[in-house]
C-alpha cells in the first residue's frame, strides 16, 4: 500500500509553524481546517484519531485569532494543532481509552497536562487511538478497529500511543500526547519516524491520565523535533497539586542553551542494547548515529546493563500487578459500561459480567496476571522479588552514568511488523527490551528518527533511543538536539 | 500478604498455575469466564510467568524493595476543604440512579469474595 506518512522535516516542525500565526502569515483557523481536511482523507485508513473535536477546536482558534489581532500574548504554542490520547481525560468529548467499558465516558475533569497545554496556546483537535487502557505495543488491540502506521498501512503504528504517532507521522496535527508506561510513546515514534519523548517519572503531572501502572505512567509528546519536544515538554512540566507525586524540583528551559558541543559529550553505548538480536536495519541505523557522533567529536564509551533482559520480566510483574489494582474501579456501577441487568443477581456476579464484557482479552489477561502475582503465596516470589529487581536495575544505570553522560541504543530490535502478526504475548512484550527500564527506574528518554530499515519489500523508520539520568532533562534533551543535527 | 497458602512464598510454580489457580484469580479479578476461557488464561499466565521466572536467578538478599522511582515520599495535602465536582454531573455519570444515589442490586445474602 501506498505510504501517506510525510517524511518529517525537523525544520519545519511545531515551533516553525506556530510562528507562522504569531507573525500573521496565516491564522489559527485556517491552519485548524486544514488539519481537519487532512484527517478526513487519511483517517479512514489509518484510523489514529478515535474522533475530531473540530467545534471545540475552531472555537478555541477563532478566541486565539481575536486575542493575536489585539496584541495579547497568546502564549508560546498559539496555533499548535494538538492530537491527544484517548487516555488523557478531556471535557471535549469522549475520553474511552480504547475500551468499550468507557465507549460513553465523558469526563467531567481536563488532565493538568492537556490545561497546561491550552494555556500555553495549543488547540487539542481530538483524540488518538490506543490499545486499550494503554496496554500493547501494535496500537492492535483497541476496541475501534487497529491502528494502520502511514509509512505502510500494512504495518503497526506501534503502541499504545499508535493513534498519536500515526497521526503525527500523516501530518494529521503539528504534535501529539501520548503516555508511557513502557515505551508507548517511544516505541511508535520509532516505528512512525517521530520524535517521543518520556520525561522524568514525576515532572508531568499525571492528573487526569487514567491511571494503568502508577509507579511508571508518564505523559509526553510524539513530535517533529528535539525543539518540538522541548516547548511541549515546558508547557506542561512542574508540581501539580492535584497529583501527589509530581516533583517539586525547578522546570529547567530545557534548550535554552541549544545544542551542546559534540565534543563535549560522552555518550554511553550498552553493550547489550548494541549487541542484541536486532534487526540488521536497526543495526546499522545504531552505527551510523555511532559513526556521526564520533567524527563529531563525541567521546563513545562501551558500558554494561546486564540486566537489559530482565526488565521485562520485572515489567510484566509491577505493571500488571499496578493495573489489577488500578483498574478495579470499572465495575459499571458509578460510571461506564454496565452489564444488562439479571432478575436476582447479585452484585458480585453484575460486576464481573460488566468487566468481562467491557475489558478486550490483553486486559483481561493483564489484570489476571497481576492479580495472581499480588496472591497471598505468590507476593514474595513474583510480587517483592520484582521490586527488588527494580532496585538493582536503578543502580546499574547509576553506575552507567558515572562514565557517561548519555546513554545510545535502538529504540525498537525491529521494525514495524506487520499488522495481525499474531505474536504471542511474551514476543509482543519483547517490543519494549530497549525502552521498559527507563519507566522501572523513572529515568527520561527519547527515541529520535534515525533512518530507515528495509524490510520485506518495505522502508520502514527505525529510531535511536537517548536516556539519561533522572531529572536531566536538559542535558538529555540538548544532546539529542546535537545527534539529530548530525543525523540529518 | 505472605505465607498463609500451601504454595510457600520462596518458590515460583514452575509448572505454572493450575486450573483450579486460573479459576481463583479470575473470581479475585472479578471476571467471569467460562472453560475455554479458564483454559486459555492458563496457558497466557503459563507462558508469561515463565518468561517472569527468569528473576528467581538474580540475587537480591538483602536488597529494598522499590516501590516507586526515585523512592519519593508522600507529600500530604492541607486537610482543609476545596472545591469538588458537582454531585449532578457525577450522577449522571452512573448507569443507574434512584434520586439522588447510585442504584446497584441487592448485596445482602450473598458470600463474600
Amino acid at each position: 500500500m501506498t505510504s501517506l506518512a510525510i517524511d518529517i522535516d525537523p525544520a519545519d516542525d511545531l515551533v516553525a509553524r506556530v510562528a507562522t500565526v504569531r507573525d500573521g502569515r496565516t491564522t489559527a483557523t485556517a491552519r485548524v481546517r486544514a488539519a481537519i481536511d487532512r484527517i478526513e482523507s487519511v483517517n479512514g485508513t489509518l484510523n489514529a484519531y478515535h474522533e475530531t473535536t473540530a467545534e471545540d477546536a475552531l472555537a478555541s482558534a477563532a478566541n486565539l485569532d481575536a486575542r493575536l489581532a489585539a496584541g495579547e500574548d497568546v502564549g508560546p504554542l498559539a496555533g499548535a494543532i494538538v492530537a491527544v490520547k484517548d487516555n488523557i481525560c478531556t471535557t471535549a468529548g469522549l475520553t474511552t481509552c480504547s475500551s468499550r467499558i468507557l465507549a460513553d465516558y465523558r469526563s467531567p475533569f481536563e488532565a493538568t497536562a492537556l490545561i497546561r497545554l491550552r494555556a500555553a496556546g495549543a488547540i487539542p483537535l481530538g483524540r488518538t487511538n490506543l490499545d486499550e487502557f494503554a496496554m500493547g505495543s501494535s496500537s492492535e488491540h483497541c476496541a475501534w478497529g487497529p491502528v494502520r502506521n502511514p509509512h505502510d498501512p500494512e504495518r503497526v503504528p506501534g503502541g499504545s500511543s499508535g493513534g498519536s504517532a500515526a497521526a503525527v507521522a500523516a501530518d494529521c496535527c503539528d504534535a501529539a500526547l501520548g503516555s508511557d508506561t513502557g515505551g508507548s510513546i517511544r516505541q511508535p515514534a520509532a516505528f512512525c519516524g517521530a520524535v517521543g519523548f518520556k520525561p522524568t517519572y514525576g515532572r508531568i503531572s499525571r492528573y487526569g491520565l487514567v491511571a494503568f501502572g502508577s509507579s511508571l505512567d508518564q505523559i509526553g509528546p510524539i513530535c517533529r523535533s528535539v525543539r518540538d519536544a522541548a516547548v511541549l515538554y515546558e508547557a506542561m512540566a512542574g508540581i501539580d497539586p492535584h497529583d501527589a507525586t509530581t516533583s517539586e524540583r525547578t522546570v529547567e528551559s530545557p534548550l535554552a542553551d541549544g545544542s551542546v558541543d559534540p565534543a563535549t559529550l560522552r555518550i554511553g553505548v550498552p553493550r547489550e542494547h548494541r549487541e542484541g538480536g536486532n534487526h540488521p536495519g536497526v543495526r546499522s541505523a545504531l552505527e551510523r548515529a555511532i559513526d556521526r557522533l564520533k567524527d563529531a567529536g563525541a567521546t563513545i564509551v562501551d558500558v554494561e546493563l546486564p540486566l537489559t533482559d530482565h526488565g521485562i520480566s520485572t515489567y510484566y510483574v509491577i505493571g500488571p500487578a499496578e493495573a489489577s489494582s488500578n483498574l478495579s474501579r470499572y465495575d459499571g456501577i458509578r460510571y461506564g459500561h454496565r452489564a444488562e441487568s439479571r432478575p436476582g443477581e447479585g452484585l458480585e456476579d453484575l460486576y464481573a459480567r460488566t468487566r468481562t464484557e467491557g475489558f478486550g482479552a490483553e486486559v483481561r489477561r493483564r489484570i489476571m496476571l497481576g492479580t495472581y502475582v499480588l496472591s497471598a503465596g505468590y507476593y514474595d516470589a513474583y510480587y517483592k522479588r520484582a521490586l527488588q529487581v527494580r532496585r538493582l536495575i536503578k543502580a546499574e544505570f547509576d553506575s552507567a552514568f558515572e562514565s557517561c553522560d548519555i546513554l545510545l541504543g535502538p529504540t525498537t530490535p525491529t521494525p514495524a511488523f506487520r499488522v495481525g502478526a499474531e505474536l504471542d504475548p511474551v514476543s509482543m512484550y519483547l517490543n519494549d527490551v530497549y525502552t521498559v527500564n527507563a519507566n522501572i527506574a523513572g529515568l527520561p528518554a527519547i527515541s529520535l528518527p534515525a533512518g530507515r530499515a528495509e524490510d520485506d519489500g518495505s522502508s520502514l523508520p527505525v529510531g535511536v533511543h537517548l536516556q539519561a539520568p533522572a531529572f536531566a532533562e536538559a542535558t538529555l534533551l540538548r544532546a539529542a538536539a546535537t545527534v539529530e543535527s548530525l543525523l540529518r | 500478604m505472605s505465607g498463609t497458602d500451601a504454595t510457600p512464598d520462596s518458590n515460583t510454580d514452575s509448572n505454572g498455575p493450575t486450573l483450579d489457580d486460573v479459576a481463583r484469580v479470575a473470581r479475585l479479578s472479578r471476571l467471569a469466564l467460562d472453560d475455554a476461557g479458564l483454559a486459555a488464561a492458563q496457558a497466557d499466565l503459563t507462558a508469561i510467568l515463565g518468561h517472569v521466572a527468569t528473576l528467581s536467578s538474580l540475587d537480591v538478599e538483602g536488597v529494598e524493595p522499590m516501590a516507586r522511582p526515585h523512592d519519593q515520599v508522600n507529600r500530604l495535602a492541607e486537610d482543609e476543604p476545596g472545591p469538588t465536582l458537582d454531585r449532578q454531573v457525577l450522577l449522571a455519570l452512573a448507569p443507574e440512579v434512584e434520586g439522588d444515589y447510585i442504584a446497584v442490586p441487592k448485596v445482602l445474602g450473598e458470600g463474600g469474595a
